[in-house]
């Protein structure tokens, strides 16, 4: 794991310090207000919850986070940096990774493509070598592939190195998803109900790669999951989402207890 | 039985990674590269090489070309023929002003031309999608088409309006031209594509055929992992027209010998070219050549092999024949195979490598 302890983001923030910051977000489409008011923080290390009932705006924080939607009113403060706009591909060179909901891999290449994908951004050879396959662009490639070995590995996804991901069973494409994500060796990790229609086993190999992935890499990791025997678990901080606000905030303990949590997802009598 | 991996351990990354890991693999391609290149030329009659090799090889670099838009990048294009006449067009203009240089040269410079309106073309691919880009590409094609009629610069301000092919040499050997004899063209034919395929398997098997394919199967995702989507497909019908406009200048130089414009680019060829990759395999390089053999071959065999067995068969007969076939061809591979022979071929190989015991 020589390679994964040197990741090249690291440098200016050090752990337990604000890595990302949501600041009063307001996301309308139409007249449907997806997200309102809401601030947060992530903080750098720290596995960090959003949970919520269904429709809570969970989905749209995320796509808030890496650029996807624009928000109306609010800012966000990554790295120190605010904006209002970006696109996508900028979250991703700043180092924002993240997996969906509804797997979204590469279908009709294999698993090992797939992650070599989430490289993309670190190779650089410029296209005349590629026309050779030879040379820098072969290093590269090699030097790459290296490296994806180890995320490969780690997530103990070998025997499926060469296996188009559009056969695989449901819970290895969501591994495989993460590895793509993990690739990137990014600094924050949005993992989006990472844990959805998995069996027991399944999750449990999922908790510990995300586990690991926090031990191994430092990486930080905002994680939406309905499971919330796994987010007590494998959360330092929960923020609770209900139809678009904010109800809660806190260690998963202080969470259980308030009302309005409880409300939220057990309903109130009338 | 013969087809066996058992035994061919990979010891380094780039051994894995060869385009053809297995030791049979290569074997069969260099025999397929050693009848090409030795045993056609020195036994093929002339009929067979120029109504059958040559046509071959260059439908399969223009299959090759648009594969690389829509079967890799997932963007339909319907511009293939115009962008082939892009590429005559600018051959046939850089041969007239500058004849001294070698026209193998100006046949691969004149892909840059048709690589550059391709990448004009390809800017609307940005904001729309499947059908509707097939239609923004029409639109490429029948503009292109009207070019090529009503701009006499393009062919010279020739009476008849079309390409007249001089006579260009290689070594002293003409190559082009209506002394250039069909073994010379179609070696000359075989060694532009050779070098293009292998180009294209260099460019596709690394970062940039990663990027096509992540545009293809999930934009959105591709997006998140870093790939300006509009570079990319820029990119790639740039490489696609390069190719196309290849083989539209081998068309006219290497195939026809000259020719109206009209006739040789127009919609029915994007049509036909589109057809030989679904057919052969969307995504698959060498689909392109089992698309191209079996398009090309079909109508062949319906023309001059039935006759010749004393099967009477009409030209206009045989060409319905051949339409009926390949519409035929199409649903039939729509509906079975949607990844076409090269699928079947994979399949194949598969079979072989664990027969006679699949278990």
């Amino acid at each position: 794991m020589n390679a994964m302890n040197h990741s090249e983001f690291r440098q200016d923030i050090a752990p337990g310090e604000t890595l990302l910051a949501v600041d009063n977000v307001t996301l309308r489409f139409g007249g449907v207000k997806a997200i309102t008011d809401v601030s947060f923080d992530i903080r750098k290390g720290e596995v960090r919850a959003i949970i919520g009932p269904n429709g809570a705006g969970k989905t749209s924080m995320l796509n808030v986070i890496n650029g996807f939607y624009h928000p109306q009113e609010g800012r966000i403060t990554y790295r120190g940096q605010t904006r209002s706009k970006m696109r996508p591909h900028v979250a991703a060179s700043q180092g924002i990774a993240r997996t969906f909901q509804n797997v979204a891999l590469f279908k009709g290449m294999t698993t090992l493509d797939n992650i070599m994908v989430g490289r993309t951004l670190k190779m650089r050879t410029p296209f005349f070598w590629h026309l050779f396959r030879h040379g820098p662009a072969m290093r590269e490639e090699i030097e790459h592939r290296k490296f994806v070995e180890e995320i490969i590995d780690f997530l103990e996804i070998e025997h499926i190195r060469k296996v188009p991901v559009g056969k695989l069973p449901y819970g290895l494409q969501k591994r495989v998803e993460l590895g793509r994500a993990l690739a990137m060796q990014p600094e924050l990790l949005l993992l989006d109900e990472p844990m959805a229609g998995m069996n027991l086993e399944e999750k449990e190999d999922m908790c510990r790669f995300i586990l690991d992935t926090k031990e191994q890499y430092g990486t930080t990791i905002a994680l939406i999951e309905h499971d919330m025997g796994v987010v007590m678990d494998l959360s330092d901080r929960v923020v609770v989402l209900e139809y678009g606000q904010k109800i809660a905030d806190g260690t998963p303990d202080e969470v259980k207890k308030n009302q309005k949590v409880i409300d939220a997802y057990l309903g109130v009598a009338h | 039985m013969f087809y066996r991996e058992a035994g061919q351990y990979k010891k380094t990354y780039s051994a894995d990674m060869a385009v053809f890991p297995i030791l049979q693999d290569r074997i069969g391609i260099g025999l397929i590269l050693l009848t090409a290149a030795v045993i056609i030329p020195i036994f093929g009659s002339n009929f067979f090489i120029s109504t059958v090799m040559i046509p071959f090889l260059v439908f399969s670099l223009a299959a090759m070309g648009l594969n690389i838009v829509t079967g890799y990048t997932g963007l339909i294009s319907l511009g293939t023929g115009a962008f082939m006449g892009v590429g005559a067009f600018a051959c046939y203009k850089l041969t007239t002003y500058f004849p001294n240089v070698n026209i193998i040269i100006w046949i691969l410079a004149s892909g840059v031309f048709s690589a550059a309106i391709g990448a004009l073309f390809g800017l609307p691919s940005l904001r729309i999608k499947g059908f509707y880009l097939a239609v923004a590409t029409l639109a490429a094609q029948f503009f292109l088409e009207w070019c090529f009629v009503r701009v006499p610069w393009l062919f010279n301000y020739n009476a008849s309006g079309a390409i007249e092919v001089p006579t260009r040499t290689l070594f002293g050997v003409a190559i082009t031209g209506a002394n250039a004899t069909p073994t010379t063209r179609y070696l000359v034919l075989l060694g532009i594509v050779v070098l293009m395929t292998w180009v294209a398997s260099n460019i596709l098997h690394g970062r940039i055929g990663r990027t096509f394919m992540a545009v293809r199967d999930m934009d959105i995702a591709a997006e998140l992992m870093g790939i300006r989507l509009l570079p990319a497909k820029l990119t790639a019908f740039a490489m696609s027209s390069f190719y196309c406009g290849v083989a539209g200048a081998c068309m006219m130089f290497l195939w026809y010998g000259g020719g109206e414009a009209s006739d040789a680019f127009n919609i029915n060829q994007s049509f036909n070219i589109l057809f030989m990759v679904i057919i052969g395999g969307l995504g698959s390089l060498i689909g392109c050549f089992f698309g191209a053999a079996l398009l090309n071959i079909v109508p062949i065999i319906l023309k001059f092999g039935l006759p010749a067995i004393g099967v009477p068969l009409a030209g206009a007969t045989a060409e319905h024949i051949n339409h009926l076939f390949v519409g035929s061809l199409i649903i039939f591979f729509l509906i079975v195979e949607p990844h076409g022979l090269a699928r079947l071929w994979q399949i194949t190989k598969q079979k072989l490598r664990t027969w006679p015991f699949p278990y």
